[in-house]
């Protein structure tokens, strides 16, 4: 196999020799392991390795990039992007100052993921799918295991040169519920950097989700329309995640004037008590690392303090195009594609509401846990609870089935009256943008209250 | 490739070797200009062998690196599925036409031309707007060999172009936005094009929605958004064989409305989708799935038909790992309205050309449940403007089993399907 370190530093070489604003060269190698059970049965199980890199440039604005498995002809490649870019550009290129960087950072954990023996994962998903055929009326139900090690390198004109090794593990449990007609289905999602013992010790768990897809299906559905909602952490994260988050992503916003007037700093986006954090730099999370994919290094930054618009997410191009500081935030799934801004760990910081205080003084509300899954326009989101229980004089009541939540994101920001004191941080997730998905994030939230959300239902 | 599959047949009883090579070009705009130019080349190798009965598979990016798929393969062998079929032998195949060499010798400049006539077509309608577009051509060649000496091997050729658009006022965000791919070029941006403009001009203004039950018309973007993902999940023949299709023991039985015929086809001519042999080198066939509003069949892998005792339908599909059952491209018949007369027959109601988030729910059992994104009140017959802060929510087995009429005219969606309008009298409505 081609060895990426020494082509990385040819790379640099040739880079050297051309003219364009910037150019980069990312290189990577990957291997992953999977176990798929759908039912009783294993369905798949697999191994892969991959290699290959990007090459991108930027001339007058413009951009060009070439993604390649093959490492012949690289200078030919190149020389590709760079007259991609020269056909695109027409104005003045505009990139945030930074530091060249040259490190190498590990990938901070004790076991490779992707090494450790099949037999050892495939007995751990045969103790849970035992669990979950153990219980009646489960009809079907998927376990998905994956794990992925890889080592990236970027070299840049620039003179960056910084290799980072990242390892991932995660594991979603699907469990589905039958009787005569009716069907329900309740899951988890976990994740981790690369640590195998997180996805380990899930029996309780596992046994638990079997039984709620079951109560399920006796379960009632709400009916839709306006509710006081309770959110609990992990879907306050994805809340987070959907409804503000990417809507502080300023590739969205930089050349955007309208939406600028929109996201304009210092703009009050909710009570006092809310603030919002995105950091890739706190260590140990999906979405952390130490430099963006554009050898940026990660940064923490306020999104919302005590209810007003602080700061926003950036590549180095969006950073010099508004006029603010880079903040590291510009990630690629992999090889086959240019970084973008995206979230790293996102969420909500705790405040000092009780659980208890929170659904007091509720007559009839919803209280929605857990993640289904979840979109956004920007300005609407959509969003799916695991599971729901009404919330009655007080009192979390009866299980419901599971709802979707809609609203417009600047109504329901402005609707959040009560903050928890109890964040958690959710590893489960996998964000999605520009066809780039999923990609490792966090969230998390404490417990939360918003008045006035919609609920859909019939 | 032989290699491999030489290398594979010593240590497995037998094997099979994938290969597909893709080479894409696409340049992209973003807010209303020329912004990025984007070439991809991609290999991607999947080795599946059977050893003492059992499925062993590992995929790599590099054909140089036989001997290591190789040993992949076999160490994850030992805890494999047991095979329960045989890679089909040489065999004949259908002549579906899928290659057109123009569209790998499109110039950049003709893509960019085509990108930036439709972005100023619709800005000079609606000078505000924002739009990203892209415009992409790709040439990829599929290769299938296997021990028992069945090959097939094809090209293909996908030309696409998309817009987005938004509108925004203050905090109120307006999204529009069409698409159209094929295998030959698509130089003209005139269908899209006309879709925008359609979609900008009923959303014009906005209208309020009451809570209740009402007449709701799916265009087909709406369709797509909205009902696709719980046929599809439904007609899966591994969600068959697992007892978790709500239709999996209805075969013969009238399930959804009569106006209802609905077919899996990767044999039309030019489509995206379509292709001589599925990713197992199984020839490619049209099946009924819907006719008449009763189940006519459902689709297959040659794993999973082995298990159901049945014969694989050709739908053979590698989107992450072994292969399994997926659908090629689901075409939905047309009826005899036309849209004008479905929107006219409406005295209180939605069009919904765009659900968000609709697959979200329990799609398994048929739900759906989305904001809408993008679409537009009825009132006496004619559209009065775009609805927002809305939530349709509804079941395809009861949405479809009653439907009041299917429009005249199917439009291709994203590649993958072809429908008409759907019109179903009582869909539930929530409105803030
Ligand atoms: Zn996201």
């Amino acid at each position: 196999m081609t060895d990426i370190a020494a082509t990385a530093q040819q790379l640099a070489e040739v880079i050297r020799r051309y003219q364009a604003d910037y150019i980069e060269a990312r290189l990577e190698e990957s291997q992953t392991s999977h176990i798929t059970y759908r039912g009783r049965e294993l369905e798949s199980i697999g191994r892969a390795v991959a290699a290959g890199g990007n090459i991108r440039a930027l001339v007058k604005g413009g951009w060009g990039f070439v993604s390649f498995d093959s490492f012949d002809e690289l200078p030919g490649k190149v020389e590709l992007a760079i007259k991609q870019a020269q056909f695109v550009g027409n104005e003045v290129s505009q990139l945030a100052a930074v530091e060249p960087v040259v490190d190498s950072v590990p990938a901070g954990i004790d076991r490779n993921p992707v090494t450790i023996p099949l037999a050892e994962k495939k007995g751990l998903l045969d103790e849970y799918n035992d669990i979950i055929w153990r219980t009646p009326k489960v009809q079907t139900s998927v376990i998905g295991y994956s794990d992925s090690f890889k080592k990236v390198i970027l070299v840049s004109s620039l003179g960056s040169n910084v290799e980072q090794a990242k390892a991932d593990t995660s594991l979603r449990v699907n469990i589905v519920a039958t009787d005569g007609s009716e069907v329900q289905q309740s899951g988890i999602s976990i994740g981790s950097r690369g640590n195998f013992d997180e996805v380990q010790g899930l029996h309780r768990q596992v046994e638990e989700t079997a039984q709620r897809a079951v109560e399920l299906l006796a379960a009632p559905q709400a009916k839709g329309g306006e509710y006081t909602v309770v959110l609990d952490p992990i879907l306050a994260g994805v809340f987070v995640h959907e409804a503000f988050g990417h809507l502080s992503e300023s590739d969205f916003v930089y050349e955007n004037d309208r939406l600028k007037e929109v996201m304009v700093l210092g703009k009050t986006f909710g009570d006092e008590a809310l603030n919002i954090v995105d950091t890739a730099a706190i260590p140990g999370m999906r979405g952390s690392y130490r430099y963006d994919d554009e050898g940026v290094p990660a940064t923490r930054t306020y999104l919302i303090r005590e209810g007003k618009l602080v700061g926003r997410l950036h590549s180095r191009e969006t950073a010099a195009r508004m006029n603010e500081e880079p903040t590291g935030n510009a990630r690629a799934i992999n090889y086959r594609h240019p970084p973008i801004v995206r979230m790293t760990n996102t969420f909500i910081e705790p405040d000092k509401a009780s659980f208890e205080d929170i659904i007091g003084d509720i007559k009839e509300g919803i209280y929605a846990r857990n993640w289904y899954g979840g979109t956004t326009s920007m300005e609407m989101f959509t969003f799916s609870a695991g599971e729901a229980y009404m919330i009655r004089n007080g009192k979390v009541a009866e299980l419901l089935r599971p709802v979707v939540l809609t609203g417009n994101v600047f109504t329901t920001l402005m609707n959040i009256d009560a903050i928890g004191n109890d964040l958690e941080m959710n590893q489960g997730g996998g964000c999605g943008k520009g066809g780039q998905v999923p990609l490792p994030v966090s969230n998390g939230s404490p417990h939360i209250r918003i008045r006035q959300c919609l609920i859909g239902g019939r | 490739m032989d290699e491999i599959l030489a290398q594979a047949s010593k240590v497995a009883d037998a094997a099979e070797v994938f290969m597909v090579t893709t080479d894409e070009t696409q340049v992209q705009f973003e807010t209303n200009r020329l912004k990025h130019i984007q070439s991809k080349q991609s290999i991607s190798l999947a080795l599946r062998i059977s050893r003492e009965g059992k499925t062993g598979y590992a995929t790599t990016t590099q054909p140089g690196g036989g001997q290591e798929l190789v040993d992949m393969a076999v160490e994850t062998a030992r805890f494999g599925t047991p095979v329960k079929f045989e890679f089909p032998p040489a065999g004949t195949y259908p002549a579906v036409e899928v290659f057109d060499p123009v569209v790998e010798k499109v110039p950049l400049e003709t893509m960019v031309e085509v990108g930036e006539k439709l972005i100023a077509t619709v800005t000079s309608h609606t000078p505000e707007i924002i739009c990203e577009g892209a415009v992409a051509r790709a040439t990829m060649s599929v290769h299938i060999i296997n021990s028992r000496g069945g090959e097939v091997s094809y090209r293909k050729s996908i030309f696409s172009l998309g817009i987005e658009g938004s509108l925004i006022r203050g905090t109120d965000m307006l999204f529009v936005g069409d698409g159209e791919s094929s295998c030959q070029p698509v130089l003209s941006a005139d269908n899209v094009t006309r879709a925008v403009l359609q979609q900008l001009e009923w959303a014009r203004d906005q209208a309020p929605v009451p809570t209740a039950e009402l007449p709701v018309l799916f265009t087909p973007n709406g369709a797509a958004s909205a009902l696709i993902a719980p046929l599809m999940a439904a007609f899966n023949g591994k969600t068959v064989l697992e007892g978790a299709s709500p239709i999996g023991k209805k075969m013969g039985e009238m399930v959804f409305d009569r106006k209802l015929w609905l077919w899996d086809d990767p044999t039309v001519s030019y489509r995206p989708a379509s292709r001589p042999g599925d990713d197992e080198g199984v020839p490619s066939q049209r099946t009924p799935l819907i006719e008449q509003g009763t189940v006519a069949h459902f689709l297959y892998d040659l794993q999973t038909a082995a298990l159901a005792g049945t014969r694989s339908t050709g739908n053979g599909g590698r989107n992450r790992g072994l292969p399994a059952p997926t659908p090629s491209a689901f075409i939905i018949a047309p009826g005899s309205t036309t849209l004008d007369d479905m929107v006219g027959d409406i005295k209180e109601g939605l069009v919904i050309e765009q659900l968000m988030g609709a697959s979200q729910g329990n799609v398994l059992g048929g739900d759906f449940s989305g904001n809408v994104l993008l679409g537009y009140k009825v009132e006496n017959g004619k559209i009065v403007g775009r609805v927002k802060d809305t939530m349709v929510s509804g079941n395809i087995y009861q949405v479809l089993k009653e439907i009041a009429a299917i429009g005249s005219d199917a439009r291709w969606v994203g590649g993958f399907l072809q429908t008409p309008p759907i019109y179903c009298p009582r869909v539930s409505v929530a409105s803030k």
